[in-house]
């Protein structure tokens, strides 16, 4: 690949791929509690 | 004072389930087949900078929106904008709903001719010429577009399962129906695209395909109409402002981190999308490579990639059918969720209205909208109903319809501040002020720049060429009868039980004392 490309497809990756990752890291870190919602 | 009863719902089981379910919704067909060429049409590598700009203040913003309404009034649109408004909002609800009809009419006709080219794949049956035998010998297109009820029953038959798959995970309810066809099929379909990427990028001519979609054109940046392609894809691609995203966080529990779940549905939808680029462009490479044409000339988007130059790929790589069998079996996946949850925000709008059970809710809503696509899409002029009607009602339906929501919440109705303390108070991150600014200003800026260039370009020239007779019928005809059908929805009374005016204050209350707990 050209040099142009290949840092275009790596911002995109970095970008795209690492927000997810980043997302989903946090997401684990702050864990889903249940509580008694009451009924409605 | 009293607690605001709502009505009993059903829930996903958990907040994974929901989010798998929210990504197999986003992720579909116009993930793999709508991205790639739009960002190769628009700049390139440099589209990713508007892309991305316009899933972090418009994307992901509206998603929060949706499911601030969902979650907050716990009901499908109709009903959630019943309940933050009037009865003129209760009608922009029934209007995402007549619009996901709509389209749920013609999405499962796409569905069948995807299943059918996954068999196809195995036997290579579309010949030496795709393009002929998609229009001929499977669709058997007229060659004047109209309407006729002449049946193709190699659509028929496929379509039909279709429908009976999606009524059936329906029927089933959200936990045990849609919740297991996701965590089945979302997991599925990441395995199999990833193992078409690897296929994909090893193919003689990959990397030529790859220049040509990330060499960026940094002029394009100055063009408003790139960025105009990159809100749309972000808008259209992430399944929001048109119900689905509403009746899906409806089902969630009410201590749901919806803001932290939502940034794993944005990215992971444009993720996805990001994969399909790479395993579109590098297959387009080697046809590009194997038959000396140029990039200009084989890229595509739509039917045309799917079913002309996908199968001209398989066909010529010399290693068999996997290739086809993978990336049909995916336009499958991605769309069967998709479509369950279009078909969803019909029913549990009728469900919300009627007060009936899930069977027969589902049923209510399913027969019919099964018989007009079975009346409409499988004919010889199917085709030209499908492609009139997605793209009118994607432009004047779905985008309109978002727009008119946007503003009327926002402008109107001034709700913002309470969305937006209610997604901060339960999620993990807060976006606050920045929120605001995003809802209240950008999204309907961006929203109606868009529509109105849209309109401005159905009027003065002809979509598709098609004769006006045609355009008016299935393209502004459906556009206004869903409107119409929208007033006169919100028109007919609720049942007498239904809730539809809450208590904002005790609302709060109760969500501050389960946050407590």
């Amino acid at each position: 690949m050209t040099a142009t490309a290949l840092i275009m497809m790596i911002v995109a990756m970095l970008t795209l791929w690492g927000g997810l990752a980043a997302a989903i890291v946090h997401l684990v870190r702050s864990p889903e509690v249940i509580v008694d919602e009451g009924d409605d | 004072m009293s607690e605001p009863k709502l009505a009993t719902r059903e829930v996903f089981s958990s907040r994974n389930v929901f989010i798998l379910a929210a990504i197999g919704s986003a992720v579909g067909l116009g993930n793999i087949w709508r991205f790639p060429y739009v960002a190769y049409t628009n700049g390139g590598g440099a589209f990713v900078i508007p892309y991305l700009v316009a899933l972090l203040t418009a994307g992901i913003p509206l998603l929060f929106f949706d499911y601030a309404l969902g979650h907050r009034y716990r009901s499908a649109p109709p009903l959630a904008l019943r309940r933050a408004g009037k009865k003129w909002t209760e009608a922009l609800g029934w209007w995402q709903v007549l619009v996901c009809f709509v389209i749920g009419v013609y999405y499962a006709a796409i569905l069948a001719w995807a299943a059918m080219y996954f068999f196809f794949s195995f036997t290579e049956a579309w010949g030496a010429d795709p393009g002929a035998f998609l229009m001929g010998e499977f669709l058997q297109v007229a060659e004047t577009p109209g309407v006729g009820f002449d049946f193709v029953p190699q659509v028929a038959i496929p379509m039909l399962v279709v429908w009976i798959l999606t009524i059936g995970v329906i029927a089933l309810g959200v936990k045990r129906g849609i919740s297991r066809a996701n965590v089945v099929m979302i997991p599925l379909l990441l395995v199999m695209f990833l193992i078409l990427v690897v296929q994909a990028v090893t193919l003689p001519g990959a990397v030529d395909g790859l220049n040509a979609f990330f060499t960026p054109n940094w002029a394009a940046l100055g063009d408003p109409a790139v960025w105009a392609a990159a809100y749309g894809q972000i808008f259209f691609s992430l399944s929001v402002g048109f119900g689905i995203m509403i009746t899906y966080s409806s089902y969630l529990r009410r201590r749901t981190n919806l803001a932290g779940s939502g940034l794993v549905v944005g990215f992971a939808n444009s993720g996805f999308e990001l994969l399909a680029g790479i395993g579109v462009f590098a297959t387009l490479g080697f046809l590009m490579q194997s038959t000396g044409q140029s990039m200009e000339d084989v890229a595509a988007g739509g039917i045309g990639l799917a079913f002309v130059a996908f199968p001209s790929i398989v066909s010529s790589t010399g290693i068999g059918p996997l290739l086809g069998v993978l990336f049909f079996a995916s336009l499958v996946f991605a769309g069967f969720t998709s479509m369950i949850s279009i078909v969803e925000v019909v029913v549990a709008a009728i469900q919300d209205k009627l007060g009936l059970g899930r069977l027969q809710s589902t049923l209510v809503v399913g027969l019919p909208m099964a018989a007009v696509s079975m009346l409409l899409l499988p004919t010889t002029t199917g085709l030209y109903f499908l492609d009139i009607t997605d793209e009118f009602i994607n432009k004047f339906g779905i985008l309109a319809g978002a727009f008119a929501m946007v503003v009327a919440v926002a402008w109107v109705l001034r709700k913002l501040p309470l969305l937006q303390s209610h997604v901060d108070r339960v999620s993990s991150v807060r976006f606050g002020r920045v929120w605001l600014v995003l809802m209240g200003i950008v999204v309907p800026v961006v929203l109606g720049y868009i529509l109105i260039t849209e309109i401005i370009t159905k009027v003065t020239t002809p979509y598709g060429g098609y004769p006006t007779g045609l355009l008016a019928g299935f393209g502004w005809g459906m556009v206004v009868l869903t409107i119409i059908g929208a007033i006169a929805l919100a028109a007919t009374p609720w049942k007498r039980a239904t809730i539809t005016h809450v208590d904002e204050d005790a609302l709060d209350t109760k969500y501050e004392e389960i946050m407590a707990k």
